[in-house]
């Protein structure tokens, strides 16, 4: 009895589990990258995988423990027939060429994020988190980032970059901001840094999560190619306020950029 | 009897005229103490303040919808008057001043400390209100008394807090980090400039020196003296960089 | 031989010499299952707390603002408390269950038996290494009373968080730097127990007890002591220099130019993904420290049920665990693939790490394939061993997208990685435990348990263990950030309902782990008494009474005719026994 039991409980569980993730109960949003798409074929591709061994492991596992309880008589054991070699050439060459598979085809989604070049046009955007806000830096009319002091910082007076526009002439034009907006359609250069522990840059629509590391200058880049408001939250533990670390990424239509550049600039 | 009525008559008016003595202790202070009145200016163009994008705090960002906020390092209202400046004695107390006893408040109130600037006695109590939806997360950084990082939830009981020493406070929000307040904590009378640059307090008749100090600008000294009976007028320019 | 000379002792007189500080590895070994005991309800509790707060973020939790009225002022958790919980979660259950119980636990106590020895070779390194890990348990506890609590930079300590200080935020003062104290304390331990355990296997195994005949969960023991011995003597190294940056001016961690509370900070030069490195090469290996011993419990209990030997006996699920500890040091970057590290590395972690799914899934398949024509008798340690399968399953799994860089990019900090960390070693290498301890408790303490409770036991775990981290698991998906002490990002916001229906299932998981206390406690003092061997099993535990005398075989030189799975049907052969073979083992 017991065992029926178990292989029943085992058999709801895996049909209810197969159910959840066929009909997206729990889900990723849509995409809205160039890069996305690579990505989530991946993930479709491993719930085949990997979801097929989970269906296959757990119905057999009830079968069995369903057929084989303990007759209380005399019935002699029998031995798995080919003993250990079938399944040791079973996991050797199926999951070995699952695995195979995904990672030859896996480095192909990850290569399009991070072993191609930037795109030489890509707006670029200076990006520091810091506990617990990002902050965001447009290079102004100029083209270029002034210089970054840490002994300058002072959230104090809102100079959350330590920018010193008195004595660095490409400072002065820099644009600083509490929220990433970017156009559709253009390609993206995020320089992210982090003022002091930490943190992470994860946006679940563009299907990018790049951690900050004190001390280095790391660049991601990408294009969104759907317009729309998406939230930018940290995943990497930084502190209390963590829970509440985010910023919005806007993705605007060039015009709307535009408009939002010259407002920002005007607040300065 | 005529003796003994007499005797109780005078024996009562005397005692009536102590008692009364006794109980207009205070208002026999109030009219030994002067009020200093002054106001404080600021001397030049006030460096720009920015506006403060809140927009990772939606509920706090909603508020200022209308009206945006914008940094308080500098503020300046009409005619020039310098705002949140802290008046204060730093000599000439005798020491048998009592401490302020009301509690003062200090609100979270649209992901800003109002008021930004707060002056108390060391001893006096302040009350540390969360009136937001979010939670916010009190950290005065204070050197001499023990700094404490606090976080306050919305809708959480106000938090009751003193100082032992006197020190200039920052405080800030860890969460929201434009958030900034200073609680100053002196000895004695106090007085914070308003938005005119106007501020007050009360002192006995002596001579002191008064200190002005403000957050981005510093302090400046005065010499004054309070004359019994009579209001003192002191003024205070302080210079834009 | 030295060893055996000193695993040689004679019996203790005085109540303190025979059960607090005693040499008897039987004792330590009680002394460590407790120990597992009282972490995993506190460590629980702590689990409770949590949930709660994040199914009910303004909920004042019973008895809470009494106990921490800092932490949770009116009873509701503040954010930083709520860290601060997390990270001792975190740390009393990996650290002092998970990695403890199993192998110190129940190890210390069979492991000398079941080669046939009189103790551990070295008895009292094995008391002191019990006393240390005590002491880092209290140490660790005690950054709950100290002002600013516990840390809150989780189990993973990752710096600088975990190592400017107090500027970092509330608890990263003195409570980090006993937490750090606690986890070295732990770590020597570890090492000793280590020791112990190799050298006891190597050389004090009774005559005709060759390699090919020690039991399933001997090798499980033998094998997870060596991957121990070499992650923790880097954890070890890892925490002290982590130290030295808190307290000793050093930046072994630490960059320059970082600013926190707009105030310089005083160090330079170090680095944050050294940390991380050094960490991870132990934590890789450490999440197998916490499921090889039960591999070798499972595939040791086994043979007693089904009645048969495991498919391809000793050797197939020992090359498995060998393998597995052996591919565990390679593999460690699979947990920084977003973390700034090259992404070069990246696919250079990947390809063990989908690889070492390989020897996972053979034993697997091998006690799956086991119950093919098996006479399985379903009795709670069965049960228990039948759900580590199932949960082992789920939890391997997940390892498939977390593998593989471009995947892990979207689920790397969601609470799909909780929940498959959670499978693996808070659910499947429990259920692991929980079989050795229905399956042993008899020969510990010579009373039987409650098979009826124990059932009960079994089945409210075995469907809300689902219930609560399949959700968890499934719920990562829609990239649901983990750490977070309340869901107030937009995308997380409509989670509540999930949150509810988890922790539901959460408290009542958590109350029918008491049915199981309260079959403890009960059996303990009103079990029937245990036979020498209730189970009709094999292995040398079950050749003496139970519990087992002082010298645990009164005297008795055992002599090993069999390997440790002579089953067949009701026929079993012991491994003393002069009889011939009947499963050709």
């Amino acid at each position: 009895m017991p065992g029926k039991a178990f292989a029943v409980v085992v058999v709801i569980v895996t049909l209810v589990v197969a159910y959840c993730v066929i009909a997206h109960v729990w889900w990723m949003p849509v995409d809205i990258s160039v890069h996305g798409p690579g990505i989530d074929r991946q993930i479709e591709e491993t719930i085949f995988g990997a979801g097929t061994l989970f269906i296959a492991g757990q119905l057999v596992l009830a079968g069995l423990a369903f057929l084989y309880g303990d007759s209380k008589g005399t019935r002699r054991t029998k031995p798995f027939p080919g003993g250990a070699k079938p399944l040791i050439i079973f996991a050797c060459v199926v999951v070995g060429i699952e695995v195979l598979v995904l990672s030859f085809v896996g480095s192909k989604a990850w290569g399009a994020v991070y072993f191609t070049p930037p795109d030489p046009d890509s707006l670029r955007v200076d990006v520091q988190a810091g506990q617990f806000a990002y902050y965001f830096r447009y290079p102004g009319p100029d083209g270029k980032f002034g210089p970054l002091h840490p002994e300058l910082i002072s959230e104090a007076t809102q100079n959350y970059f330590g920018l010193d526009g008195d004595h660095d002439a490409d400072s002065k034009d820099d644009i600083v901001t509490a929220g990433l907006a970017i156009p559709v359609n253009k390609p993206v250069l995020l320089t992210l840094h982090s003022k002091d522990m930490g943190h992470s840059f994860d946006v679940r629509e563009l299907r990018i999560q790049q951690d900050f590391v004190p001390g280095i200058v790391i660049p991601i880049h990408f294009t969104a190619n759907q317009i729309g408001k998406y939230e930018i939250v940290c995943t990497q533990l930084c502190g209390l306020g963590h829970y509440n670390m985010k910023a919005y990424l806007e993705v605007l239509s060039q015009a709307d950029y535009d408009n939002w550049l010259k407002q920002q600039a005007a607040m300065q | 009897m005529k003796a003994g009525y007499r005797f109780l008559t005078l024996t009562a008016a005397l005692l009536a005229v102590a008692f009364g003595l006794l109980h207009s202790g205070s208002s026999v202070r109030a009219a030994s103490t002067s009020q200093i009145t002054g106001t404080v200016k600021l001397d030049g163009t006030a460096p720009h303040q920015k506006p403060i994008d809140m927009s990772k705090e939606p509920s706090c960002a909603a508020v200022h919808k209308d009206k945006p906020v914008t940094g308080e390092a500098v503020v300046v209202g009409s005619n020039g008057g310098l705002a949140n400046v802290v008046v204060y004695v730093s000599q000439g107390l005798t020491g048998n001043e009592a401490a302020a006893s009301q509690p003062v408040q200090l609100e979270q109130k649209g992901c800003q400390y109002l008021p930004h600037v707060v002056a108390v006695d060391a001893g006096q109590h302040i009350k540390i209100l969360n009136s937001d939806q979010t939670s916010h997360n009190i950290y005065p950084q204070a050197a001499k008394n023990s700094p404490w990082n606090k976080s306050q939830l919305a809708g959480a009981q106000p938090l009751d807090v003193t100082w032992a020493n006197e020190e200039v406070i920052p405080v800030k929000c860890n969460v929201h980090p434009w958030m900034r307040a200073y609680i100053v904590v002196v000895k004695g009378p106090y007085g914070v400039s308003d938005d005119s640059g106007s501020f007050k307090l009360d002192l006995p008749p002596g001579n002191y020196t008064l200190t002005a100090w403000h957050e981005t600008y510093g302090t400046q000294t005065q010499n004054v003296t309070v004359a019994s009976g009579k209001p003192t007028a002191v003024s205070f320019t302080f210079k834009a960089k | 031989m030295s060893a055996q000379a000193a695993a040689h002792h004679a019996p203790p007189k005085s109540f303190i010499r025979k059960y607090i500080f005693s040499v008897d590895h039987k004792i330590v070994g009680i002394q460590y299952t407790i120990l597992g005991l009282v972490s995993a309800f506190v460590g629980m509790a702590l689990s409770w707390v949590m949930r709660i707060h994040l199914a009910w973020p303004t909920a004042s939790i019973p008895l809470l603002g009494t106990i921490a009225p800092g932490g949770a002022p009116g009873g509701v958790p503040t954010p930083e408390y709520y860290l601060a919980l997390m990270t001792m979660h975190g740390t009393i259950m990996a650290f002092f269950l998970l990695t403890a119980a199993p192998m110190a636990g129940f190890g210390n106590f069979m492991l000398p038996i079941q080669v046939g020895a009189e103790d551990m070779a070295f008895p009292r390194l094995n008391m002191a290494s019990f006393w240390i890990t005590l002491l880092g348990f209290v140490v660790a506890a005690s950054s709950f009373l100290i002002p600013d609590g516990p840390p809150i930079s989780g189990w993973t300590a990752y710096t600088p968080l975990s190592a400017v200080g107090q500027a970092a935020g509330p608890g990263q003062g003195w409570g980090q730097t006993l937490w750090v104290l606690a986890v070295a304390a732990f770590c020597v331990a570890s090492l000793l127990g280590s020791l112990n355990f190799i050298v006891t296997t190597i050389h004090l195994r009774t005559k005709g007890m060759t390699l090919d005949r020690l039991p399933m969960s001997t090798w499980g023991w033998f094998i997870n002591a060596w991957v121990s011995l070499l992650a923790f003597a880097v954890l070890l190294p890892t925490g002290l220099l982590l130290l030295l940056d808190r307290v000793g001016g050093t930046s072994f961690f630490i960059p320059g130019g970082l600013v926190i509370n707009d105030k310089l900070v005083p160090h330079s030069g170090g680095s944050p993904l050294l940390f991380q490195h050094l960490f991870w090469f132990f934590g890789h290996p450490e999440v197998y420290i916490i499921l090889l011993p039960e591999l070798g419990i499972v595939g040791h209990i086994m043979p007693t049920f089904i009645r048969k030997p495991l498919v391809g006996g000793w050797k197939v699920v020992t090359w498995c665990m060998l393998t597995v500890g052996t591919l565990s040091f390679v593999v460690w970057g699979h947990h920084m693939f977003v973390s700034g590290m090259s992404p070069y590395m990246a696919m250079v972690f990947s390809v063990p790490t989908l690889f070492i799914t390989i020897p996972s899934v053979i034993a697997v398949l091998v006690f799956i394939a086991s119950l093919y024509g098996a006479n399985i008798r379903f009795t709670t340690p069965m049960l228990f061993c039948l759900g580590f399968i199932s949960l082992f399953i789920s939890g391997g799994v997940g390892g498939f997208f977390l593998a593989q860089p471009a995947v892990n990019s979207y689920l790397h900090g969601t609470f799909f990685v909780v929940g498959h960390f959670h499978f693996t070693m808070g659910l499947a290498a429990v259920f692991g435990a929980f079989a050795g301890f229905y399956y042993w408790f008899p020969k510990m303490w010579g009373r039987m348990m409650s098979e009826r409770l124990g059932k009960v036991h079994f089945w409210l775990s075995f469907v809300g263990v689902y219930c609560v981290f399949m959700t968890m698991q499934l719920m990562g998906f829609t990239g649901a950030v983990r750490r977070y002490s309340s869901f107030v990002a937009d995308f997380m916001a409509p989670l509540a309902q999930t949150n509810r229906f988890m922790t539901v299932f959460a408290l009542l998981l958590g109350a029918a782990q008491f049915i199981f206390l309260y079959n403890v406690i009960w059996s303990y003092f009103k079990g029937p008494k245990a036979p020498d061997n209730p189970w009709g099993a094999t292995t040398l535990e079950w050749d003496t009474t139970s519990p087992p005398p002082f010298d645990n075989f009164g005297g008795r030189h055992m002599t090993i005719h069999h390997g440790p799975m002579e089953y067949d049907g009701d026929a079993s052969v012991m491994q003393t026994s002069p009889e011939k073979s009947i499963a050709g083992t």
